[in-house]
């Protein structure tokens, strides 16, 4: 089967803290945290955007599975703040981390599960001998509406993923995969608005959980997996508190979830939040290991996946820095004035 | 400010990967890229070389009165980069919560270094990281 | 080769020129330098015009035609000279050259440059065209950001301070304020220099040059026929050019500016003078720094004294030597295609004994040191009485 070749995540530098919005909307931000299970929001820079942010980590992906990028027969990025309409992402990509031209690339969006679309596609076309190997990348830098409830996670970040079917190179295979997908409005971002719009509570049971949950079963009548059989489970992560009430219903303990559980402490990445999730138990998973990871896009559908950590993966540890680091490493906390500057949102111009 | 695609599309290579080149007479490294070797002073054979983009601070100054398309941003902290590999290179250095001064080692990152309006092109470029 | 002398000089007040256009710039100085050579335009056998950035600043290029029509002069051949900041001095040298090599007798050179009329950033745009435009405009990188770049690096090397800086500006200010030509007439302090608004770390606004417009004309002439047009010709002892790279960053050091030192070694051998024998230098100060390294280029203090001799006041007028006696790119203006050409006026009026309240008390050899871009271009011309 496809698995794993290598990954790369990249994280901006700049953090806003929960307080620091409600403080500016005269929310109450005790309830917020513990309602959203969110402490802060990762910010991109004023010169960083979804396309830098796949570039980065991008790079790291090549770097860790330390394969020639011009290897590479497709590129998919998916995200759902391209900073092009008409003009792909995914061409920047491959030309900033040195594909050549000999390669197909495009742009998908899916909400916040076109980076897991992009695995499935990339699956495909290795086992398929299609291709040698492809890079699937989920990066955003969300936008949420000042005032919204969104604004208190929609951050930025993204994970790349090489994927191939050479079992020796792999560092995790992918065992299986099921998705389950369904016309639900519960979120959308309409051409030239500057802002998405949600259906509110509407966003939960009727999208995120079924959703979640209807893959997971697939999943798991596929293959015959319960969730005991895995490590770790990754899931969407809009807020903090969904993923683990999502778990709790597919019969996952919290202590499966705790590594891959990004989003409280830098929000939820859109298109990045499930694979950097994934980035994060791969920095510590150890070979045969089960990992159940599953994806959620509004519109809305769910990709799941069974992998198991390979022994490649000891060899390629460290040649990246790590999602741990990205998240605790040197950090700056911006006011909101400058998270609006830094979003564009406001302009001296 | 360039505002035509060709003129930067013509760089790309320089200015996403560093791609710099190498005289084959006397090893000269040269980014951005020469036709002709400056020390040899005549045309010799250049061959392409990537460069690391690891370096140091050789000078550096935070700019407070941007030229057009950098109103922004301002603002930003411009260096002079000593490459690894030799070549002095002028970048932006970003500011990532480390300290910046002559002597500090940097690494490159992919950024967005302006854009044609609102409707024009993004132009990305190396610049550098304080490590 | 010739002998060539300055017979005749023009200038504009430099500053904010808001009634007055290119062509209006153009004329007064013109006129003011043919009256002073006392010669009939049709005397003028061809205008080397200079001017940086008329294109972007004004929106009219092919401005030697338009300089010479202006002057009142027809259908002379009229050249347009760019070399950035170092227009003026190139447009110069151009002139020297034709009537050293005995082609021409009768020579007009002149300079404009109308900036007020574009907003500071694009005039920060325009004058960034003066650097490599791909590898350093393209990133937002200005003049007061190379200037910046050197500055750090200097202090870095040499410990030079942010008072020595400021100190320059000091002076040339109080010498601009004796100088009716001048943009700046108001003496400063160095408090006032190191509170002014910050451009580009460690230089503040009064380190920095302004925008200025201006124009400044000269007639030269073969010295052998020079007594003929003035009583007083002053001989163009050495004129001297030297180029290095566009981009700052590839320059072997970013603390001196080597083009400079190349064209002042030339020149001084070509004159056959020495740092020494020079009483009054006008040199390229567009910053601050630039100054200081002028003061070391051209071999007035060794490497890495410069800043603090200044700032001890032996540059100051009529000191050891007097430099800037107009108040420099700093004090004067920098309206850049007319500054290389002001310098020589200047130094043409010290010489003659003309420069009254700022007058050089023993004014024999003056230097001009006109510098294009961050040091790509470097014009220095040395002067004389005559005999």
């Amino acid at each position: 089967m496809a698995g794993i070749i290598g990954y790369g995540a990249y994280i901006p530098c700049y953090r806003i803290k929960a307080e620091e919005i409600a403080r500016v909307w005269n929310d109450d931000a005790e309830s917020i945290k513990k309602g959203l299970n969110i402490r802060e929001k990762s910010v991109p820079g004023i010169d960083e955007d979804a396309a830098t942010i796949a570039v980065e980590a991008a790079r790291n992906a090549v770097k860790h599975a330390g394969i020639a990028a011009t290897d590479l027969g497709a590129i998919y990025v998916g995200s759902e703040s391209h900073p092009y309409v008409v003009k792909p992402t995914a061409t920047i990509v491959s030309q900033a981390v040195g594909a050549g031209n000999n390669l197909t690339a495009a742009d998908l969006e899916f909400a916040c599960k076109a980076g897991t679309a992009g695995i499935q596609m990339l699956m495909g076309m290795t086992e398929s001998g299609m291709i040698k190997y492809g890079m699937a990348i989920g990066a955003d830098t969300s936008q949420g509406r000042p005032g919204d409830a969104l604004e208190y996670t929609a951050s930025a970040g993204g994970a790349a993923f090489i994927i191939g079917k050479e079992k020796s190179e792999q560092i995790a295979e992918i065992l299986a995969t099921a998705s389950f997908t369904s016309d639900t409005p519960d979120f959308w971002r309409r051409e030239g608005a500057s802002f998405p719009s949600h259906g509110g509570r509407f966003t939960g049971e009727p999208a995120y959980f079924k959703h979640i949950t209807s893959a997971a079963n697939l999943l798991f009548e596929k293959t015959g997996f319960k969730p005991s059989d895995f490590s770790h489970a990754v899931f969407h992560q809009p807020n903090g508190k969904f993923p683990l009430v999502v778990a709790k219903q597919l019969g996952f303990s919290e202590e499966q979830v705790r590594t891959g559980l990004l989003t409280p402490f830098i929000g939820n990445t859109y298109s990045g939040a499930s694979l950097l999730g994934l980035a994060a138990v791969l920095d510590k998973a150890r070979p045969g290991e089960k990992i159940f990871v599953t994806s959620f896009g509004s519109g809305a559908g769910s990709d799941s996946f069974a992998i198991e950590v390979a022994e490649g993966i000891e060899g390629k540890r460290g040649r990246i820095s790590s999602i741990d680091g990205m998240i605790n490493g040197s950090k700056i906390y911006v006011d909101y004035s400058v998270y609006l500057r830094n979003r564009n949102s406001i302009k001296k111009s | 400010m360039e505002k035509a695609s060709a003129s930067s599309w013509r760089r790309m290579e320089e200015r996403y990967n560093l791609l710099a080149n190498e005289c084959k007479n006397c090893g000269a490294v040269y980014f951005p890229q020469r036709i002709v070797c400056r020390k040899c002073g005549r045309h010799t054979k250049m061959e392409s070389r990537k460069l690391s983009g690891n370096g140091t601070v050789y000078s550096y100054t935070r700019t407070h009165s941007p030229a057009d398309a950098f109103e922004e941003e301002s603002p930003y902290l411009i260096g002079v980069i000593e490459l690894d590999e030799g070549p002095r290179v002028e970048g932006h250095i970003v500011e990532n919560g480390k300290e910046v001064t002559i002597g500090t080692k940097v690494r490159p990152v992919f950024r967005r270094m302006y854009a044609d309006g609102e409707e024009g092109l993004i132009h990305y470029h190396f610049k550098f990281a304080p490590v | 080769m010739r002998d060539v002398a300055i017979v005749g000089i023009g200038l504009t007040r430099f500053g904010e020129r808001w009634e007055h256009g290119l062509r209006e710039l153009m004329a007064e100085a013109g006129v003011k330098a043919l009256t002073d050579a006392r010669i009939e335009s049709k005397d003028v056998e061809i205008v080397y015009g200079s001017t940086m950035a008329s294109g972007r600043f004004a929106g009219q290029e092919h401005v030697a035609a338009l300089l010479a029509d202006q002057m009142g002069l027809k259908n002379v051949p009229a050249v347009r000279i760019e070399n950035a900041c170092a227009s003026g001095g190139s447009a110069l040298r151009q002139g020297y050259l034709a009537v050293a090599g005995g082609i021409h007798d009768i020579v007009v050179v002149g300079g404009v440059e109308k900036m007020t009329d574009v907003t500071t950033a694009e005039a920060t745009t325009a004058l960034g065209g003066a650097g490599d435009q791909e590898w350093e405009l393209a990133q937002g990188i200005t003049f007061p950001g190379l200037y910046a770049l050197m500055a750090k690096r200097h202090m870095h090397e040499y410990g030079t301070t942010e008072e020595q800086l400021a100190s320059v500006a000091v002076k040339n200010h109080e010498n601009a304020s004796k100088n009716k030509y001048a943009q700046f007439r108001k003496k400063i302090t160095i408090d006032d220099v190191l509170k002014s608004r910050v451009v580009s770390d460690p230089l503040k606004v009064f380190d920095c040059s302004p925008i200025s417009d201006g124009a400044a004309v000269v007639v030269l002439a073969p010295l052998e026929k020079a007594r003929q047009y003035n009583d007083t010709p002053i001989t163009i002892a050495a004129s001297s050019q030297a180029s290095d790279t566009l981009r700052l960053a590839e320059r072997e050091k970013l603390t001196e500016v080597k083009a400079a030192q190349i064209a002042a070694s030339g020149a001084y051998r070509t004159a056959k003078v020495s740092p020494k024998d020079i009483n009054l230098a006008e040199v390229h100060d567009c910053f601050t720094i630039a100054e200081i390294m002028a003061m070391e280029d051209l071999g007035f203090f060794e490497k890495g004294k410069a800043a603090k001799a200044i700032f001890e006041g032996e540059t100051a007028l009529n000191s050891r030597l007097s430099v800037n006696t107009s108040g420099g790119l700093k004090g004067c203006g920098h309206p850049v295609g007319a500054t290389g050409i002001k310098q020589a006026v200047e130094v043409v009026m010290q010489l003659r004994g003309e420069a009254g309240e700022r007058q050089v008390s023993n004014a024999e050899v003056g230097l001009t040191h006109n510098v294009g871009g961050s040091g790509a271009t470097a014009v220095v011309h040395i002067m004389k009485r005559s005999n």
